[in-house]
């Protein structure tokens, strides 16, 4: 009755209550939309650069922000509104739980994420293979979501505000070394070397070769960096929530 | 045949606090079983051992014949949980909150809508179900939270100071819920630091207060146990010296209060054949004489504090 089946399905009505709850709010469209948008126009504007190659780093940009705009905060919202115990107290497990927040933010993300997307077709641009760029865009959601809530496990606060701080911290870092902004191909060799441990690197990696044929990675190494940081977030994050979530209940 | 609950040597710390100190009891199907106790006696704590949100550091827990530290989801499908420090979504309406809970159950869809339309009519919801929680009253949301622990149809019912916090009239309507509910045959497990409501609730009482189980028994019987807390309360004419009353051997203590004498006895038939003879040789009369069974609040503080200070 409680198979692996059976918990994936509570998953998803937490993932639906998320939804409802967290993402019908403004302030997280404009966190994950509105704001990667100004943050590519400061950073393109002025430099003369062609609109396609924009696109890789806005495409990276919005798909990273989205995904992870709303998964740190979720569980410290819980706590702090007193909903955790009670949703704790039923029979579904703490990744249960967990992996519901993730399949929110997943869904989330992905659906955001189709509008930059959809512009770039509006305008023209074609990807080299548009089954790809959407396959690694769903992985690299995944991923991203996976990132989100983990970056909320500790420390086990209840102020929302503070693991969205505390998240940024992670969040902003990131861009910068993950080859948004110059592809990890022209960046010198120690750039290189950060890069390689963020998990957008693969992604934009991805984006630069499928737009513009100028990726640095194999597109297979790309997909499995993608899929193994998957599976090592998702596991961290369940076992570390495992670990601190009885210190949320007062 | 097992119990609901059986509790096997439970121990709980916290840092440096010891918050269940081996604490075991039984509690048998059909029974409304209360969990009396101060603040930070370790009812919470015990109730969120039974309900698996935490992992206790020794002993052994089975709820409705499942281990609840190998089986926690099994032993949670059978039960429904109101905890103490809960609330339901305010973001979301009475009726999308208790559709939520049932799906978190994996009920049949129609089941389901049946089980939570029956709830809210019953707990006087139905006509604001698709109003957002943020707007309810404290009652109103206490209401929902049982609706909601109610709506997969539990065997057992685990409820942490379900009316603390309530007004009067909430507070009863929930009492007789709860009398209902056990009458249709459910089992209740009620923590509570409210000594009237264990009495008039429930069938057996465990008094728990630092971590450990000071008595388990019905509330007839726990005052049974401490005879010696019965009193009888005399006036006199006037007013008396309390010292002869001291040498005798039926006397625990005596003292006097305004114009009256408390006089605590485990064997009150003798003290008033003393006592009329005590008026008799002294020329006193006796305007009034009243023996007093001692009150289940009596019983707890003896219980849970020193036997003096109450005689005191
Ligand atoms: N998360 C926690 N961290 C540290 N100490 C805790 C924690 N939860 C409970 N305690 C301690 O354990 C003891 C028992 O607490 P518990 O919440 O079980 O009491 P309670 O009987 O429910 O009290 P109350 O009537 O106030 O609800 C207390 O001393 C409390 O301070
Ligand atoms: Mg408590």
């Amino acid at each position: 009755m409680n198979t692996f089946t059976e918990q994936f399905k509570r998953s998803l009505v937490i993932a639906e209550k998320n939804i409802k709850i967290y993402y019908s709010k403004g302030p997280v469209i404009l966190f994950g939309l509105v704001f990667p948008l100004f943050l590519a126009l400061a950073f393109y504007i002025g430099r003369n650069i062609p609109l396609k190659e924009t696109l890789p780093g806005l495409i990276g940009m919005t798909t990273f922000f989205t995904a992870t705009a709303v998964g740190p905060s979720i569980v410290p919202w819980e706590t702090r509104s007193k909903t955790l115990e009670m949703l704790l107290s039923r029979p579904v497990a703490i990744g249960t739980i967990i992996v519901g927040d993730m399949l929110s933010s997943f869904i989330f993300g992905l659906i955001i994420s189709v509008i930059p997307l959809a512009l770039t077709l509006f305008w023209g641009i074609q990807p080299l293979n548009f089954i790809i760029l959407l396959l690694g865009l769903i992985i690299a959601t995944l991923c991203f979501a996976a990132l989100s809530v983990l970056l909320s496990a500790y420390p086990p606060t209840d102020i929302p505000a503070t693991s969205m701080m505390l998240s940024s911290l992670v969040k902003f870092p990131l861009v910068f070394l993950s080859g948004v902004f110059i592809p990890v191909a022209q960046l010198p060799y120690w750039g290189k070397a950060i890069a390689s441990i963020s998990p957008l690197t693969y992604f934009t990696d991805m984006v630069w070769k499928l737009f513009i044929n100028n990726g640095f990675y194999p597109l297979a190494l790309d997909f499995l960096a993608l899929i193994a940081f998957t599976v090592v977030f998702t596991f961290a994050t369940i076992k570390l929530h495992e670990k601190t979530l009885a210190k949320r209940l007062s | 045949m097992y119990n609901a609950i059986s509790v096997q040597d439970l121990t709980k710390h916290y840092d440096n606090v010891i918050a269940l100190n081996h604490i075991s009891f039984e509690v048998e199907k059909g029974q409304i079983f209360g969990f009396l106790g101060p603040n930070g006696a370790g009812k919470s704590t015990t109730v969120r051992i039974l309900t698996g949100l935490i992992k206790p550091d020794g002993g052994k827990a089975f709820v409705m014949g499942f281990d609840i530290l190998k089986n926690p989801i099994e032993a949670k499908q059978h039960i429904g949980v109101v905890p103490e420090v809960s609330n339901a979504y305010v973001d979301l309406t009475a009726w999308e909150n208790i559709i939520l809970i049932g799906k978190l159950y994996g009920m049949p869809p129609q089941k389901l809508k049946e089980n939570a339309t029956n709830l809210l009519k019953e707990f006087g919801l139905y006509e604001v179900k698709d109003r957002l929680v943020k707007g309810f009253s404290k009652g109103m949301k206490q209401r929902l939270l049982l609706c909601m622990a109610l709506v997969n149809d539990p065997e057992l019912l685990f409820l942490d100071e379900p009316t603390s916090g309530l007004d009067v009239e909430s507070a009863r309507l929930l009492r007789e819920k709860i009398t209902q509910y056990n009458k249709d045959g459910k089992t209740i497990f009620i923590s509570t630091h409210n000594m009237d409501e264990a009495n008039q609730l429930c069938h057996r009482i465990a008094i728990i207060n630092h971590g450990k189980i000071a008595a388990v028994d019905t509330p007839e019987n726990l005052r049974a146990q401490s005879m010696e807390l019965q009193y009888i309360e005399v006036a006199f004419n006037k007013n008396i010296n309390l010292q002869e009353f001291s040498k005798n051997p039926s006397i625990t203590k005596a003292v006097s209060k305004g114009n009256k004498v408390y006089i605590y006895t485990a064997d009150p038939p003798t003290v008033i054949e003393f006592l009329v003879e005590y008026a008799k040789e002294n020329n006193l009369r006796i305007f009034s004489l009243n023996t007093m069974m001692p009150s289940l609040e009596d019983v707890f503080i003896k219980l849970i504090s020193s036997k003096e200070a109450i005689i005191q």
